[in-house]
């Protein structure tokens, strides 16, 4: 008698299992940095079109290990793919939205509005400039009376797309930088602490009398941290906003494979530190899945920018959107 | 008739009880085998690449490919040492307080806090130590302790964050284990002894001393290496405190970076197929560390309890 009640519980169970599987679901797995935004995203989405998706906010590594052995239907990831192994793995990649990261300090006294030169930052995480009274941070900010202080340099310890932009901001305006170190979502940091995730540096930041370090814009914000203004490839002090950053990306170069980067892109009031978050889906797709990804995508695109707007993401610039739709028809049938 | 009998001996309750009992505990084993068998075979590409230097290479970077194991090590064992060395003394104390000391009614109700302190989460004592410990360890503690920077232990500018802030946290999360152990192995030490001391003319710190410790050290020495288990294991709260930084030091006051540290930080974003056999690595060499220290501890007891018997014979 138990025996075929067992049975009749596990057939129903798999019948059940089948029957969700059948209904649209989409199933994606990837970066943690656009994921509040994604989940309202999702939200909405599912409550317009009845179109489910799943989203694992596993990290972008993960998302890309996860979409190459095709275990999910889209991947994310905040750095970008490189064209090579685009090509090698049959991916369409193209970037989803963006976002802005701001420099922050905790400095007794000092408020934002710190004027800081590029060089200058790139020189603190190299360790050459220790003190809060360099002249190299004193020369630019005649008002404030700097203490004799050394500066806490603090930076993420888990590797991460903020780390990805911050450290192509660096290579892009030191050479040295560049040379000793590089870019990457994790990299070997010549001095400073490491917090875990944007929370952690912002703690760290602001439980450490002396620390410097960088924060995504939304928790600057938000929290109410002090932050500097950064000297932009056009010569003007900008500060991290995001319509200085919307700007910065107006200006960023697309090349074909969407492989997207605009730190210190050109612009009168670009803000040097930014960078998009991108969308992996493979060019072989399942044809209603792949249907479904399309019209998601254009949804997002036309319905999501007050939602990202809100949440202090960098929606992409109109002309940008307009071509990857179109490539997106064109390459994943 | 017979038949049936025959059916329910070989069916009977207390051989499926058995059957399935010993199935449970084979599991244990098999899940061992699976755990170092899949440790093993992805640490592959780092172990044909860096070898045995793995374990000495100080560097870490991600971008240059060159991974070592020697910063990470040196974190785990020194956080871990730093916290046996304060959490030791102090979970001691409490065990003796509480077993011989204390009134009745403050036994039962100090010990309910400390195990109520068992059960607090890491992620909560690791939001304590980032916002609540380094502040007050950056502006009071270290500065004064800077003072000493002739020693080797105490160079480096006061950070709040760091050997000393983990190592106080860890000490915090491993005293509830170690007294809450300690103090149960003491009350087995059976009264007639502790009246047979203080017979013969003890003080209190003697019956303490010379019965009540030597009659309970296998079991103190086991709760030490559950609290170093904690300690070497632990993730979150480490992670939140100790700075992130891997180097090789010997000042308290310097960040560091700890083996499960930053296995948490950098696996989820790992790119590179080297970088995650690395950290995969990195979780094995935390894997035989363990082993070792239980293996040694092992024979520590088996040695002290013979000679424990042999001196009361």
């Amino acid at each position: 008698m138990k025996k075929i009640l067992m049975i009749a519980i596990s057939a129903l169970l798999l019948a059940a299992s089948v029957c969700t599987a059948s209904a649209m679901t989409l199933n994606a797995a990837g970066a943690t940095f656009p994921y509040p935004l994604y989940s309202k995203w999702f939200y909405s989405y599912a409550k317009q079109t009845g179109t489910k998706i799943n989203y694992a906010a596993i990290g972008s590594g993960a998302g890309i290990q996860q979409i190459e052995a095709r275990t999910v239907d889209f991947g994310c990831s905040d750095a970008p793919l490189s064209g090579a192994d685009q090509k090698k793995n049959n991916l369409f990649m193209f970037p989803t939205v963006g976002g802005a990261v701001a420099m922050t300090y905790n400095l007794p006294g000092v408020r934002t509005g710190l004027k800081l030169l590029p060089s200058t930052i790139a020189d603190i995480y190299l360790g050459k400039v220790k003190k809060w009274n360099d002249p190299e941070i004193t020369r630019l900010n005649p008002g404030i009376n700097f203490p004799n202080m050394p500066v806490i340099v603090v930076h993420r310890s888990d590797g991460s797309g903020t780390t990805n932009i911050f450290t192509w901001f660096l290579s892009d305006v030191s050479p040295l930088w560049r040379q000793r170190v590089g870019a990457g979502t994790s990299v070997n940091w010549p001095v400073g602490l490491g917090g875990k995730g944007n929370q952690g540096v912002a703690g760290t930041i602001q439980k450490t009398r002396g620390a410097f370090g960088y924060v995504e814009l939304a928790y600057v914000l938000q929290s109410g941290m002090t932050y500097a203004a950064v000297k932009n490839s056009s010569g003007n002090w900008v500060y991290p906003s995001l319509a200085n950053a919307r700007e910065a990306a107006s200006h960023a170069k697309i090349p074909a494979n969407f492989y997207i980067k605009f730190t210190n892109a050109p612009g009168k009031n670009s803000y040097p530190i930014a960078g998009f978050t991108f969308m992996l889906v493979p060019k072989n797709l399942a044809p209603a899945k792949a249907a479904a990804v399309k019209s998601y995508v254009r949804w997002a695109y036309t319905n999501g920018d007050r939602d990202a707007l809100s949440l202090d993401y960098v929606p992409l610039p109109a002309k940008l959107k307009t071509r990857i739709l179109n490539e997106l028809n064109r390459q994943v049938r | 008739m017979a038949e049936k009998l025959s059916r329910k001996k070989i069916l009977s309750p207390e051989k499926i009880f058995m059957g399935m009992t010993g199935l449970f505990s084979l599991s244990v084993l098999l899940i061992s085998v699976v755990v170092v068998y899949e440790l093993f075979s992805a640490s592959g590409p780092t172990f044909h690449k860096f070898g045995l230097k793995f374990l000495i290479t100080k560097e870490w970077d991600p971008v240059q490919k060159v991974y070592g194991a020697l910063p990470f090590i040196w974190g785990t064992f020194y956080t871990s040492l730093l916290a046996l060395l304060i959490a030791l003394p102090v979970s001691l104390g409490i065990a003796i307080f509480l077993s011989e000391l204390a009134p009745a009614w403050l036994r039962s109700s100090v010990g309910f806090l400390i195990e109520l302190l068992a059960a607090i989460p890491s992620l909560i004592f690791g939001l304590w130590g980032l916002f609540v410990l380094s502040p007050i360890l950056q502006q009071y503690v270290e500065p004064p302790l800077s003072n000493l920077s002739w020693l080797p232990f105490f160079t480096g500018y006061p950070l709040g964050l760091g050997f000393l802030n983990a190592g106080l946290l860890l000490a915090v999360m491993i005293i509830p284990t170690i007294s809450s152990i300690s103090r149960d192995v003491m009350y087995t030490v059976p009264s007639n002894q502790r009246e047979g001391g203080l017979a013969l003319g003890m003080t209190r710190w003697e019956v303490v001393s010379k019965v009540v410790i030597p009659n309970s050290r296998s079991g103190i020495l086991g709760a030490v290496v559950l609290g170093l288990g904690r300690a070497l294991g632990e993730t979150m709260a480490v992670t939140m405190v100790i700075g992130n930084t891997p180097q090789f030091s010997l000042s308290l006051l310097d960040p560091g970076y700890t083996i499960s540290s930053v296995i948490a930080n950098q696996f989820t974003e790992a790119f590179d197929k080297l970088q995650i056999s690395a950290l995969v690595e990195l979780g094995l060499i935390l894997f035989v560390i363990s082993v070792i220290i239980n293996a040694f501890a092992k024979l520590l007891m088996l040695r002290m309890n013979r000679f424990s018997r042999g001196a009361r014979i």
